[in-house]
Formats: C-alpha cells, structure tokens, sequence
C-alpha cells in the first residue's frame, strides 16, 4: 500500500498542533528581535545593584521634560558626595525604560574625579522614564528618575 | 579609526577640580535600525572610553547603544600634578583610538 508522506506527517502532529506551530512561528519573526528579549527597568537595575535595596536621594538626573529629537538628548548626574578615599561615588548608571535595551551607559568613578558629575548625549525612542543610579564606596545604591516627552523619536527615522 | 575631540584646560592649580570633556565622531550604529534593502543595519558603537592620568586609570565608561551618535562625554578630575591626560575609545570590533591633552599644575 502506499502512503503519502505528508498525511503520515500530519497524523502524527495533528492538524490543531501544526497550525497553532506554524502562527507561533509567524508571530516570532513578525515581532522586532528586542520587542521579546528586552529586560524591564527594573530587571535591569537589579541586575546592576545585584539585588541590593535602591534608595531614593543622593543623586540628580536633569532630563529635558520636553525633547524635540531623541536622537540626541543631554543628560547630566550628579551624585552628594564628598568624594574622599573613603566616601566616594563607585559607579553612575543610566538606564531606560522603553529603548530596545535598558542600559544606557555606567560611568565608573573614583576619588580622583574630585566631584560625581558626569554628562553626555544619549537616544530615546519614546516617551519614557529615565532612571540614574549611583553606587556608592560604602556599597549603598542611590537613584533618581526623570521623565521626558519625545516628539522625534531616535531609531526609526528612515534612512534616505 | 576616526577624529576625537579633548577639552582639558592647560593650566590648573593643585587640588582644583577640573572640567573634562571628550567627544569623538562615530556613527553609533545601533543594529535597530533597518536599511534601504530590508535588512538589519549590523551594530557598530564605542563600547568603551577610558582615561588614565599619567598612566593611572581615573575615570572610564561603558556605553550602550542608547548613546547618540559622535558621544559626548563630561567629567571631572583632581588636578593632582602636571602631565598628560590619555583617552581611550573601543569599538565592537576591539579598534581603538587614543587622543592625549597636557595639562600644567601649578
């Protein structure tokens, strides 16, 4: 008797199962590649404090409330701190909640930089919360968010 | 690999916190972006910057793609003694490109 191959290969899957396979499928490479990896906000500030407890206070992110090109946003952090050997600014950290990755950079600091300031120029592609974070010598974690409105995101421009 | 940009004033006095800025013209491309053929525009960022004053590292950066295009970066340092002051950019492919500045304290 002869059997086509492709019933054998149905019978043994199942129709409903073969559909609901091939939608998933579609779904997964109709979807931008960082729409399903990226961590939350706060996944992401976990992952850099290693769990510790964030407090509020000690650090300052000044933030443009109102941003006409996210291509190219200033931000500056500024972090209390005496900056002495003993009582100085480890690390700032900047992170985002709605870009396709939620680190934005970590700047790493020490008693020589005299004073725990630091700014650049980062993209936001919506709307959205920014989040600094510090971590201090004595292992303590401080933060400060500010909240912005794009009218030109960065990222999806196109390219001509 | 491309033009970097130092601002370092040339004369401080000892124990004087002292303004740093560097930038360096780089395209940051994120890998988000899609090109004219459809197809993902493959990453290309500054993934790391560092500075060392007269060879001791005193300030450095990890940088994301969330970082505009041709970075900017601020900071300060302690104006300790006279020498130079080296910067450091890295890219994903491990390139670098160095600029140095002196700087005199009185």
């Amino acid at each position: 008797m002869h059997e086509d191959p492709l019933r054998i290969y149905a019978g043994l899957v199942g129709r409903r199962q073969f559909l609901r396979a091939g939608m998933t499928a579609l779904l997964a490479i109709s979807l931008p590649r960082w729409a399903v990896a990226r961590p939350s906000l706060e996944e992401a500030i976990r992952t850099f404090t290693g769990g510790a407890n964030v407090l509020d206070g000690r650090v300052r992110l000044d933030l443009p409330p109102l941003v006409e090109n996210g291509n190219a946003v200033g931000i500056a952090v500024v972090a209390e701190s005496p900056m002495t050997e003993d009582d100085h600014v480890r690390r700032i950290a900047v992170f985002n909640e709605k870009n396709p990755e939620a680190n934005v950079a970590v700047f790493h600091l020490g008693p020589r930089s005299g004073r725990a300031m630091v700014s650049t120029r980062i993209r936001l592609a919506t709307s959205q919360v920014v989040v600094a974070v510090a971590e201090m010598s004595d292992g303590s974690f401080w933060s400060s968010r500010a909240s912005a409105i794009v009218t030109l995101a960065a990222c999806i421009e196109d390219l001509s | 690999m491309a033009r970097a940009l130092v601002n370092v004033p040339k004369v401080a006095q000892q124990g004087e916190v002292v303004e740093i800025k560097a930038m360096i013209a780089h395209p940051m491309e994120t890998g988000y972006r899609i090109g004219p053929n459809g197809s993902n525009i493959p990453r290309d960022i500054i993934r790391r910057f560092a500075c060392t004053y007269n060879g001791e590292a005193v300030f450095s950066a990890d940088l994301f793609p969330a970082v505009s295009a041709n970075p900017f970066i601020a900071f300060s340092l302690v104006a300790t003694t006279s020498g130079t002051i080296d910067f450091t950019w890295t890219d994903d492919a491990g390139k670098t490109q160095t600029a140095s500045a002196t700087i005199t304290v009185n």
